[in-house]
Formats: C-alpha cells, structure tokens, sequence
C-alpha cells in the first residue's frame, strides 16, 4: 500500500499541489486523472522521489519515503517499477539488455538465468522477437511494452505508469491498458496510472483519483465516475462528443 | 552637488543585479557542481558495470581523439619550427635553438594546455549532449527510479577514463609535436636535421614532461567533470541541450585557462 498524507508542493511562490492524501492499494488499478496541468505529473514524481514535496509524507507499507536517507530511499527504489511517457529505454542498449539491465545491476544471475528471465518478460509483454532491436528501430506501441517488460523484471512491489497510452492509436492503446491489468492483478502489485485517457478510466480504473488544480476533488472508480456530481469532474468525462452521445 | 539619494540608490541595484546576475549564479552553479562530484564518487556501480562502461569511455574519449591530436601534434610542431626558424635571423643565436624552442613550446604549453582546450570542444561537448540527451529523455530519471546512482553510473566512468587517457595523449602530442618540428626542417630545409636535433636534446629537464602530464591529469577532470555537470542539469529540450553543450565547451575552457595559470605558478616557479 502506497499512503499520501497532506502532500504539498511548491515551484517558488507557485502552489502545483495542496493537501493532497490518497492511498492505493494493492492488487487494483490506481488511476490519477485530470487535465493537463493540474498536477498530476508532480504528484507522480513527488510520489518516486523524482522531486521533493514541500510539506507533507509518502508512505511505501508503512515505510517513511520522502524524509528518509538516500540509502533507505534506494532500498524502496528497488522495489519500483516506472513506466515513463516516452518509454526512457537506454538508446545505446538493445531491448534484450535494456530489460537485462535491472536483473544485471541488483541481481547475481547466470547468463542463463538472466535470458529466462529476460525471455519470460518479454513474453509476457508480447514481445518475443525484438531482442536484438534498438529502442530506435521499434514503434511507439513497442516501446512501451519493453518498458512494462524491464519495469516487471525484478518483480517490483510498486508500478507506475505515467500516461502510458499518450501517442498510441486506440487499439495499441487497449492492449497496454489490458496489460497493465493483468500484470496488477497477477503480482499483486501496487499500480498507480497517471493518465487523461477516457479509454483506460472506463477500462482499468480500479480506483480512480480526479486532481482539479493541484487538489484531489473526487474519488471513486470506473463505475460511478460517470454519474459524479462534480462539475470540474462532468466537465473532464464529457469533454468528447464520443462521450456525450454514449452516456448523456 | 550630485545626485544624492537617487545615485546611492542607482548604485544599490546595480550592484544588487550584479550579484544575482554573476555572483550567486556563479555561487549556485558551482555548489550545485560540488555536489554533483561527490555524487559521482558516492556509492559506484557495481564493478562489472563500471568496467564496461569504463573500456566504452576510453574508446570513444580516448581512441576517437587520437587522430585529431595526432594532426594537430603534428602541424603544429611544424609551424613552430618554422616560425622559429623565420625569427631567428641573429647570426649571434645558434640555429639549434629552434629545436630547443620548438620543444620547450610543445612541452611546456602545446602538448598540454593547447590539446585540452582542443578536447574540451570535442570532447566536452560530446559528454554534455550525450548525458543531456539522456536527461530530456528521463534516462536518467528511469536510473535514478532504479535506485540507480545515475551520476556515478554515468559521469566516473568517463571521469575515470579520461584521466587515464589524457596523460597518453599529451605524451602523444609531445613526440608528434618535435617529429613534426623535425619534418619541417627535413622537408624546408631551413636547417639540418642532426642541428634541430641536437637543439632538441640540448638542456633536457625531465620535470617539464612530469609537469605537462600533471597538468593533462588536472585537465581532463576539470573537461570531463564540466562538461557532465552542464549535460547531468539540462532542462528543456533538444535546444536547450545544445546551449549546454555550447555552455560546457565555454566553462571547461575557461576553468582550463585559469588552472594553467595557477599550476604554473605552482609547478614552475
């Protein structure tokens, strides 16, 4: 379980983030959604220790993060697995070594071990032809995947995903949301999306957390966030025409 | 009577905007640099990354500059010998001195301080768009999410080779430097070779070749370290990591220029 308690984040006299306090468990789908800018990307960082919040705690099973030393905070970093938009493969590496690379860095498997395991996650990703390849020759939608395949490479406890789905048609697009369910539910990890995706809301949001300026103005899942109250949250769900014709 | 007020005012901020505009960006960059070095040397990677890594910067740092030294060694040497030779028209000074002259340059300046603002360009400016690139792209934030040390995976490495390397290049440039001093006189036949030769040998002082290989070491940290700090803090996009790259050439030459001055104060006198 992943605890967000009072969270705050400032860029100067700029408040990105005010009071923030969510919790997301384990073995569901955690969706943070919202408009572009409205924080969310912070609150994710914040969450992984990629910035620092101004005020406020992040608890990894009851484990203090954002306050904790360098060497406690690696610890809890070993047990993360990070899906970012663009994919972040290490372009001089091929998509063999660059799902290699985590079991390399903090495991002492043989070589034969390595390509199991290497083998097993791409697998599992749909991948089991693109060995060889450099992130530069593969698409977006594949990219993707390899990242998901060395993000689940060291059977991480907590998994985030931000905006898997930006820049993929919708058909690649169910495939990672499929994926992104099924590994949650498989190994019981902690998954939190970031995401503006009606498409994954509908499909995957176990439990779903609406940020409206930096503050958390809803909670529920896939199924009520449709009949929600909240103006900036109808505002957001039936923004496209798509959505109007289907539920209104 | 003058401005009064007005002007103590006028003075305040201008030395108010100066501070902020150079001294704590100065300030800022250099302790955000400290950091980043001690980083660097803080929790390594473990060993068979560093050693792959390491023999990866050697190669590219180390053998890709070899051809570029090696040209410019060698010219260079040539054009000091025969500027030596065109200067020299006192029948009172031997013509030996040109061999003499030729090595004390190339030894005590060219082989150093010459190549390593050379390399600050090409090298310098490769580190930083190398680790800026993999900034705007969050490689490094995926290191880091690893638990990764991202700057000691990616910056000692080079630091490391680097300082291995750039000893073998001076020493490199030094013999290129007088073969091509040597070829000059062959080729102009502006004078004998066996004279340059023995200009060449005359009043050897083996400290001047310990001190051009100690300031090749302090050099190559300063190129690499530089140039990684200007990548490692990129912001931004494919632009902005052009200005850093440029930013890292600028500063690494600077920091060059002004180390020279203080280890010759150091070493020499």
């Amino acid at each position: 379980m992943i605890e967000i308690k009072g969270l705050y984040k400032n860029f100067g006299d700029k408040e990105i983030l005010t009071n923030v306090n969510l919790t997301f468990e384990e073995g569901k789908t955690n969706l943070i959604i919202g408009q572009s800018g409205s924080g969310k990307t912070v609150l994710m960082k914040c969450a992984v220790g990629l910035e620092t919040p101004t005020k406020g705690e992040i608890l990894y099973s009851g484990r203090p993060f954002t306050h904790s030393s360098l060497e406690e905070k690696m610890a809890i970093r070993k047990e993360i697995g990070m899906v970012f938009q663009g994919g972040a493969l290490f372009d001089s590496m091929t998509v063999e070594e660059n799902v290699a690379f985590p079991l390399r860095m903090f495991t002492n498997m043989s070589k034969s071990e390595l390509d199991d395991r290497v083998n097993f996650c791409l697998n599992r990703v749909n991948l089991p032809q693109a060995h060889a390849k450099y992130p530069a020759e593969i698409s977006g939608g594949m990219k993707k995947r390899v990242a998901i395949a060395r993000a689940i490479a060291l059977n991480p406890k907590y998994l985030f995903f931000d905006e898997p789905n930006s820049g993929l048609d919708p058909r690649t697009s169910l495939v990672i949301d499929a994926l992104i369910q099924e590994i949650t539910q498989e190994y019981k990890t902690v998954t939190v999306v970031n995401t503006h995706d009606m498409n994954s809301v509908l499909e995957i949001g176990d439990h779903i957390a609406f940020i409206f300026k930096g503050n958390v103005v809803w909670t529920g899942d896939s199924n009520t966030i449709i009949s929600a109250e909240v103006p900036e949250v109808r505002d957001f769900v039936f923004a496209t025409p798509l959505m109007k014709k289907l539920f209104k | 009577m003058g401005w009064g007020p007005a002007e103590e005012l006028g003075k305040s901020l201008f030395i108010a905007y100066l501070r902020k505009k150079i001294g704590l960006s100065f300030f800022e960059n250099f302790g955000k640099y400290c950091m980043l070095v001690f980083r660097t040397f803080k929790h390594p990677a473990r060993n068979k990354f560093f050693r792959e890594q390491f023999f990866r910067e050697l190669e590219a740092l180390g053998l890709g500059s070899i051809g570029i030294v090696a040209i410019i060694s060698l010219f260079m040497g040539a054009v000091i010998a025969i500027q030596m030779a065109a200067n020299i028209d006192n029948p009172l000074i031997p013509r030996e001195t040109i061999g003499y002259a030729t090595r004390e340059s190339v030894f005590l300046e060219f082989s150093s301080t010459v190549v390593a603002l050379i390399l600050a360009g090409k090298v310098g400016s490769s580190i930083a768009s190398e680790i800026g690139t993999m900034r705007v792209t969050e490689q490094i934030d995926a290191l880091e999410i690893m638990g990764v040390n991202s700057a000691s995976y990616l910056i000692l490495p080079k630091i490391t080779a680097s300082l291995l390397i750039n000893p073998i290049l001076t020493l490199m440039s030094m013999f290129l430097g007088v073969l091509g001093g040597y070829l000059a006189c062959l080729v102009t036949g502006m004078l004998d070779p066996p004279s340059y030769l023995t200009g060449l040998l005359f009043d050897f002082r083996p400290f001047n070749v310990v001190y051009s290989i100690i300031k090749s070491i302090v050099f190559a940290f300063i190129i690499t370290s530089i140039s990684a700090y200007r990548g490692y803090y990129v912001e931004g996009g494919s632009r902005e990591v052009g200005e850093n790259s440029t930013k890292a050439v600028v500063n690494a030459s600077i920091a060059i220029l002004f180390w020279n001055l203080i280890l010759t104060r150091i070493l020499l006198l």
